[in-house]
């Protein structure tokens, strides 16, 4: 089955952002990955004609990046984080809870075309560690009763939404983005999750800041401390509490907020 | 004396709304434009130069000089290419910045065209982190919307173009020349070299191609000046920048530290290692300075300044400051051959070494973790080390030997205790990151 | 590797390897520098006529100094590391580091390689093996790593296109197959898929590796991995004889290699000559050579039983001896005898046709041109190429890359010259020439040699020649090389216009036929104008000269019948006798004609290889040899000579001219003409070289005005050519080559094909005044308006036969509407 029109039009639209049309493959085929849920030999000739390349040198690029998919995806993309820190952390743990409670293995589709099920390499989350990715959205600090409810409400047809982000969308929908395309979720989710502000936070209860410089305030780019403290992702607070309970020496004004 | 933790690029990321430009704006944002605009761009490669700014995605370049190799009297268009493809094991630095703050590098991107005079630059993100994606692309819209980019950017005569490039999943796109082969819609396998990328990079071009926070960085520098920037950090290694903890450590994340600070400060700050059943703290067993392809380091260096020339006088590189930390309920046989099996699965097929190399590498490792094989397997595999550090094409095969060789160094002893263990000897329940909650029932 | 003559000035640049200084030109390759103190570094991914890649890493080497002082700390590939003044190189040679580096990449590589040598069709010849027992570890350890390795397994063979096979365990990614068909061959489709040990060589879905030039693939595979449906199983190196040879399919005279065993070729491949083909073949003339063992072959002589002399009219073996009695005592019974010879001679073989004509049969009614024709191209034959070639200036393969702009007119060479079309993309890759294509339309091969269309509806050539004088940036001048192909003869004026445009501009000028034996033709005389050595029949001198040197006392002053001529005096009672080669009618300007004047001849002595309607309508049949099986020269299109020796000898097949001796002894005992005087291709090599080229006043040229505009006519303007894969009779029994052709389709443009209110998928039918053709319909967006390609000879009879007479129009219409 051939593109449809809208579809050819936008690839030649991605074609069109760069100098030389080629450099737009890889977003090029992660529309087509959006409007045919996978990379298809029908996908990989609409390219190579609208790159006027061969569709071996498509295929090439087609199976060398491990997002592009040449067997249906799901719904939604579960990559369960098995590179070494995550997989000591909890990560293996998850990934076999989640085969056996969907009941596939590696890189396969549940039966209901809900899940597809992968073990991903470091997803750059590992201060969120053991991390989940669902759609290429984080569900961060998992644990296997967590990823098996996180599953379950997907499949349900639960609204989820993404630890550090946004509302889910489904697969192809997020393949549209990455082509792309934006779709309005951009201002959805915290701006940082707490580890992220770890640092900072520390830093504003000890009033250390990076050196006065000649800039025109004179005073580096910075957060109040108040703002800090109200940015720690909600979903956190467990985890924090447990943090400040096991940690009472050092924790700071600010954990005490985010704990809150 | 500069503060312990030095927030800069991290300074933001607690703000209302940090990802606006509005939000940007209110902190400082885009002062720094407004002043590079006024400068010659020599100057600014000057005082990138001046700064001693190393390159942060791990080699440690110097940015300016890098810079300074673009030639100016190719007719060639110049390009700017920010590697956003941050992937090395450990590494998480980038991501929290263009989620919190994608201004901050958008800003540094115009400033580095303006610099080097590029009229079109492109963001490589790698195409896993769907949200980073979105912000960024909304960023540099809304730059343009406020004539930061496009035409004649703020009557300076100065053209910029900003696309922002989903990458499709290869670690070894972090390749600078294998990430111009995917931003040109090819396999991401590196290029040779020479040509340098500066001089002919993408599409035959001059091309720099910096990590993210090495051009985050930029408008620090031009706001507050190199010798600002050069008041942190050591003689060598000048600066701020993130140290990212994971692991076993209490309080994991991100904090923003001159170059130098050692891991026995930064591990202070984060509550020490965690606790183990009995209240204590674990013992911290081994740690990766700057992600995996960073040869291990043990306890005995936590007091190591984190600068590129005390991790090399060590054995080992500062990397992208990525400290994985892990304590004593983690099997190193079982650490080392799951980065092995990663190195293998993100090999390019390129060249030989890597290629082949890997695949064996991680039989081997796979074979000794079951409690298979023999003692001779070690001095086997660090001879295969040998064969593949310096053999391969690009530094990921030489990336691969560094756990290898690090952990047969430090724990020749446990892959023994693998043969007459018949297997392996640790509980990974143990390593978990509940495994201790569950313990003291504060499990959720 | 080609070398460009007048470049003398080189700088040198002096290092030392394993202790011995050498001094190579700048920018050599450590790898190659070190061949030349005779250092064999291993290497798999490097190939001469390749981009360095720099990916297998098998020659390593180490460099204690770069030239600057400091060493390099690692190991380097010396097939990606060019020399510098200073250097010091120490190879496996002389260090340990570099050997022990070697080692460890050549146990690597064969951790993944099936060791299955003994089944391997490289077994033998290949480099892997070899370099694994001179540059390996005698045992592995990887099997007794570990718990035992584990090798990546695939499936067996998978065919990448209907004749090149891909064994992918075997295969150790080297790239040079897919650089080979990226860079050399610009026909990407097979590329790199998957990624880390699983990568592998790979195709599109439904999109076969379909080249012309897909066989050099397994040539430079250093593995077993390609192999050929044609040759896999069939043999084993060591098996084989080596002779090299010269192709016969096209004129480009590319070297090759024969490989036999007991009396039969088992595969061809390509010779390494740089000068020529470099180190690349067409898949024509590399897996054509079946034609000549095919059950068809003639193997001894025949004569007809005439019923005129009480017999019953078939043909019957005859002996030798018998056979050049009655075919002399027919020719000499005939009257008036003409000599059609072919393109597929061999210039000795031509040149005893030559003198077969003029000595024994007393005429210059000879023609090698079984294709339309005409006296203008014979003038302009006469007038610009006969007697040229390397040696005085003639345009070369060499020239074609140090060309500033070449011009093609009338001549497609990814299908009629591969080894022209091969130089011409290395050429305008590197930058240096600039291609322009006087065609109706842009086609792959000028889209690989991105090169500039000028429109140009058949036909109207002349005009478009005219026209480029005036376009300074069309870059016509002394820097160019206008090439043109013997399809111009069918559009009169056109070779007119080609002489002036190069006396206008004073670029150079080449005529590449299609066949291997045409440019020998020219220089031995198979002309009804031209006697051997470019002598003009018409010069007193010329024939003075010949009939000399070959102790007759006179030639008849001619001009001779041209083949049309013949065909027509055949026809009409006035020749009687016909003695003709390799001619199938099909091919000729009206094969119609041709048919009936071999019917009408009263006597016909046809010499072949196979069993064909020709020799079927002979009164005498003489099998000749084929190529393979006689010594013999091919001029290139250049001019230049391509001797070669026998590779099997055949005892039941003589050479033409060793036949034509016979029949001409016979005729002079009879009274006619004489001995010709030779018997061996020795005899005409010495004969021919003492004759030598005509050193009087080359003929000139008399410009034929172009044929009125056929705009505004009814019809289309048909335009065709012979595909390289066709229905071509030397193609015969090599059915996974035939299977490799390009589809028959017809090409017009979107208007054409707009009105012919198709609808999709739908066939059309093309139609002439010959008959009709069926078949599929392409749109090409610059297709000149009122224009349709199709092929010449890939479907039916072909074009002439079945189709249209040349240079008439035709119409189209939806098939079966």
């Amino acid at each position: 089955m051939a593109l449809d029109e809208k579809t050819y039009g936008e690839l030649r639209e991605i074609a069109g952002r760069y100098p030389e049309a080629r450099s737009g493959l890889l977003p090029m085929l992660h529309l087509v990955q959006s409007a045919e849920g996978r990379v298809t030999p029908e996908g990989i000739q609409a390219c190579a004609e609208i790159l006027e390349i061969t569709p071996a040198e498509v295929s090439g690029v087609a199976t060398f990046y491990t997002m592009y998919k040449r067997r249906p995806v799901g719904d939604y993309h579960v990559g369960v984080c098995t590179n070494t820190l995550c997989a000591v952390m909890g990560g293996d743990e998850i990934f076999s809870r989640l085969k056996e409670h969907l009941d596939v293995g590696n890189d396969e589709t549940s039966e209901d075309g809900k899940i597809t099920l992968e073990h991903i390499e470091c997803n750059a989350a590992c201060d969120y560690a053991p991390v989940v990715m669902v759609n290429w959205e984080f569900m961060d600090n998992q644990t296997p009763e967590s990823a098996v409810a996180l599953v379950d409400d997907l499949r349900a047809g639960k609204e989820v939404t993404s630890t550090r982000g946004p509302r889910l969308c489904t697969w192809r929908e997020a393949e549209r983005v990455l082509a792309g395309f934006p779709d309005g979720r951009v201002h959805e989710g915290p701006a940082a999750g707490g580890p992220s502000l770890v640092g900072l936070g520390i830093a504003s209860e000890r009033g250390w800041t990076a050196p006065a410089g000649s800039g025109s305030t004179g005073q580096p780019l910075a957060g109040s401390p108040a703002e800090v403290a109200h940015k720690t992702d909600t979903s956190q607070e467990a985890e924090a509490a447990a943090v400040e309970e096991e940690a009472p020496t050092s924790t700071t004004a600010a954990e005490k907020k985010e704990a809150q | 004396m500069v503060d312990t933790l030095t927030p800069v690029l991290t300074a933001n990321w607690g703000a209302e709304r940090s990802w606006t430009l509005e939000s940007y704006e209110q902190h400082g944002g885009y002062r720094a434009l407004k002043k590079a605009l006024t400068m010659a761009p020599d100057d600014i490669i000057a005082a990138v130069k001046d700064s001693g700014l190393r390159g942060r995605g791990g080699a440690g370049f110097p940015t300016g000089m890098k810079w300074s190799f673009i030639p100016q009297d190719n007719p060639k268009p110049k390009y700017l290419v920010v590697n956003a493809d941050e992937s090395e094991p450990g590494t998480c630095k980038d991501t929290p910045l263009m989620m919190a703050s994608p201004h901050t590098l958008v800003e540094g991107v115009i400033i580095s065209s303006f610099a080097i005079r590029a009229n079109k630059a492109f963001i490589y993100v790698r195409g896993e982190i769907l949200h980073v994606i979105r912000r960024v692309q909304n960023a540099v819209e809304e730059a343009y919307a406020a004539g930061h980019l496009g035409k004649d950017i703020h009557g300076s005569g100065f053209d910029l173009d900003i696309v922002v490039h989903a990458g499709a999943g290869a670690y070894i796109c972090g390749e600078e020349t294998a990430l111009l082969e995917g931003l040109e819609g090819r396999r991401g396998q590196p290029r040779l070299r020479p040509p340098f990328p500066a001089v002919a990079g993408l599409y035959a071009s001059p091309t720099v191609i910096n990590n993210v926070e090495s051009i985050a960085s930029v408008p620090s520098i031009i706001d507050h000046g190199a010798e600002w920037f050069a008041s942190m950090g050591t003689e060598k290694s000048k600066g701020y920048g993130i140290f990212s903890l994971s692991g076993h450590v209490t309080r994991p994340g991100q904090y923003e530290a001159p170059l130098g600070i050692t891991l026995r400060q930064l591990l202070d700050l984060a509550g020490g290692m965690r606790k183990g059943p009995d209240g204590q703290p674990r013992q911290l067993k081994f740690w990766t300075p700057g992600g995996s392809s960073t040869p291990l380091l043990t306890a005995e260096h936590l007091d190591v300044p984190l600068d590129f020339e005390s991790m090399g006088e060590v054995g080992t590189m500062l990397g992208t400051r990525a400290l994985q930390l892990f304590d004593e309920t983690t099997c190193v046989v079982r650490a080392t051959l799951r980065w092995t099996e990663f190195y293998k699965h993100e090999s390019c097929g390129k060249c030989t070494p890597c290629r082949e190399g890997t695949w064996w590498l991680a039989q081997t490792l796979a074979a000794l973790e079951r409690g298979e094989g023999s003692e001779s397997d070690l001095d086997l595999l660090l001879d295969q080390c040998d064969n593949i550090l310096g053999r391969s094409f690009c530094a990921l095969g030489d990336g691969a030997t560094s756990p290898i060789s690090s952990s047969i160094q430090f724990f020749r002893d446990e892959y023994l205790a693998h043969l007459t263990h018949g297997g392996c000897p640790f509980d990974p329940a143990a390593s978990t990151a509940w495994a201790d909650k569950a313990t003291a029932g504060a499990r959720a | 590797m080609t070398t460009t003559p007048d470049k003398t000035e080189v700088d040198l640049v002096t290092l030392t390897i394993d202790g011995v200084e050498v001094s190579v030109p700048a920018g050599t390759l450590v790898i190659r520098a070190a061949e030349q103190i005779g250092v064999q570094v291993p290497r798999f991914c490097d190939h001469p006529l390749l981009e360095p890649v720099g990916a297998c890493r098998q020659c390593l080497v180490d460099v204690p100094d770069a030239g600057n002082g400091r060493g390099f700390p690692k190991p380097q590939a010396s097939c990606t590391l060019p020399v510098a003044p200073g250097m010091v190189v120490s190879t496996q040679a002389t260090s340990p580091v570099a050997d022990k580096a070697q080692q460890g990449v050549m146990e690597f590589l064969l951790v993944n390689h099936p060791l299955d040598c003994p089944v391997c069709d490289k077994g033998g010849e290949c480099p892997l093996q070899n370099q694994a027992m001179s540059n390996g570890r005698g045992e592995s350890r990887f099997a007794t790593s570990g718990s035992g390795g584990v090798k990546r397994t695939f499936p067996k063979p998978i065919n990448l296109s209907p004749q090149v096979l891909l064994d992918r365990e075997r295969c150790i990614v080297c790239q040079r197959c897919t650089r080979f068909a990226d860079e050399i061959a610009g026909d990407p489709f097979i590329a790199l898929v998957e990624r880390g040990a699983q990568q592998q060589i790979g195709i599109a879905e439904d999109a076969p590796f379909l080249s012309y030039f897909s066989g050099n693939t397994i040539q430079i595979c250093p593995v077993g991995a390609l192999t050929s449906e044609s040759y896999r199983f069939r043999s084993r190196p060591f098996d084989l004889v080596s002779t090299p040879s010269v192709a016969e399919h096209d004129a480009c005279g590319s070297a090759i290699r024969v490989d036999h065993r007991r009396g039969k070729v088992m595969r061809r491949l390509a010779g390494d000559d740089p000068e020529v083909n470099e180190e690349w073949l067409t898949d024509k003339d590399r897996f054509a050579f079946t034609y000549a063992s095919l059950e068809d072959r003639l193997t001894h002589p025949m004569v007809r039983d005439r019923v005129e002399d009480g017999g019953d009219g078939s043909l019957r073996p005859a002996s030798w001896p018998e056979a050049f009695a009655v075919a002399a005592r027919g020719l000499h019974a005939a009257g008036g005898v003409g000599v059609l010879t072919g393109g597929r001679l061999t210039a000795e073989d031509a040149y005893a046709y030559a003198k077969f004509a003029r000595v024994s049969l007393g005429t210059h009614d000879i023609d090698f041109r079984a294709r339309p024709h005409s006296a203008e191209e014979a003038e302009f034959l006469a007038a610009h190429v006969a007697l040229t070639g390397p040696w005085d200036g003639g345009v070369t393969y060499a020239d074609l890359e140090s060309a500033r702009t070449v011009v093609l007119v009338g001549l497609e060479p990814e299908d009629e010259a591969g080894a022209i079309f091969l130089r011409l993309r290395k050429s305008v890759r590197h930058g240096g020439t600039r291609v322009l294509a006087l065609a109706p339309y842009t086609t792959r091969g000028l889209r690989k040699m991105h090169g500039t269309l000028v429109p140009t509806v058949p036909g109207q050539e002349p005009a478009v020649i005219a026209d480029l004088l005036g376009r300074a940036d069309h870059g016509i001048d002394a820097g160019a090389v206008v090439l043109v192909g013997e399809r111009l003869a069918a559009v009169p004026g056109a070779f007119s216009a080609v002489a002036d445009l190069v006396a206008k501009t004073g670029a150079r000028l080449a005529w590449v036929p299609r066949r291997a034996g045409d440019r020998g033709a020219v220089e031995a005389g198979c002309l009804p104008t031209l006697l051997p050595g470019g002598r003009p029949v018409a010069d007193a001198a010329a024939r003075v000269d010949v009939a000399t040197s070959w102790g007759v006392g006179s030639l008849p002053e001619g001009p001779g019948r041209d083949a049309d001529a013949i065909v027509a005096a055949l026809a009409a009672g006035e020749l009687g006798g016909l003695v003709v080669a390799g001619v199938e009618p099909d091919d000729t300007t009206d094969p119609a004609a041709t048919r009936a004047a071999i019917e009408a001849a009263s006597f016909v002595v046809a010499l072949g290889l196979r069993d064909t309607e020709v020799t079927r309508a002979a009164d005498v049949v003489f099998p000749v040899a084929a190529a393979v099986e006689k010594a013999g020269t091919f001029l290139t299109w250049e001019g230049r000579p391509r001797p070669f020796e026998a590779v099997l000898p055949s005892p039941t097949s003589l050479p033409d001219l060793r036949v034509l001796a016979g029949i001409s002894e016979e005729l002079a005992a009879l009274g006619q003409g004489a001995p010709l005087g030779f018997r061996t291709v020795a005899d005409v090599r010495a004969e021919m070289s003492q004759l030598g080229p005509w050193d009087g006043a080359r003929p000139t040229m008399t410009p034929v005005q172009p044929a009125a505009s056929t705009e505004g006519q009814d019809g289309l303007a048909l335009s065709t050519w012979k595909l390289m894969i066709d229905g071509g009779s030397m193609q015969d029994g090599d059915k996974h080559l035939a299977a490799t052709a390009r589809p028959a389709v017809a090409r017009v443009n979107p208007a054409t094909y707009a009105a012919l209110g198709l609808v999709e998928g739908a066939a059309v039918t093309v139609t002439g005044d010959r008959g009709s053709v069926t078949m599929p319909v392409e749109v090409v967006d610059d297709m000149t308006d009122g224009t349709v390609w199709v092929p010449a000879s890939s479907t039916g009879a072909g074009v002439f036969a079945g189709l249209a007479s040349p240079g008439t129009r035709v119409t189209v219409k939806g098939a079966g509407a």
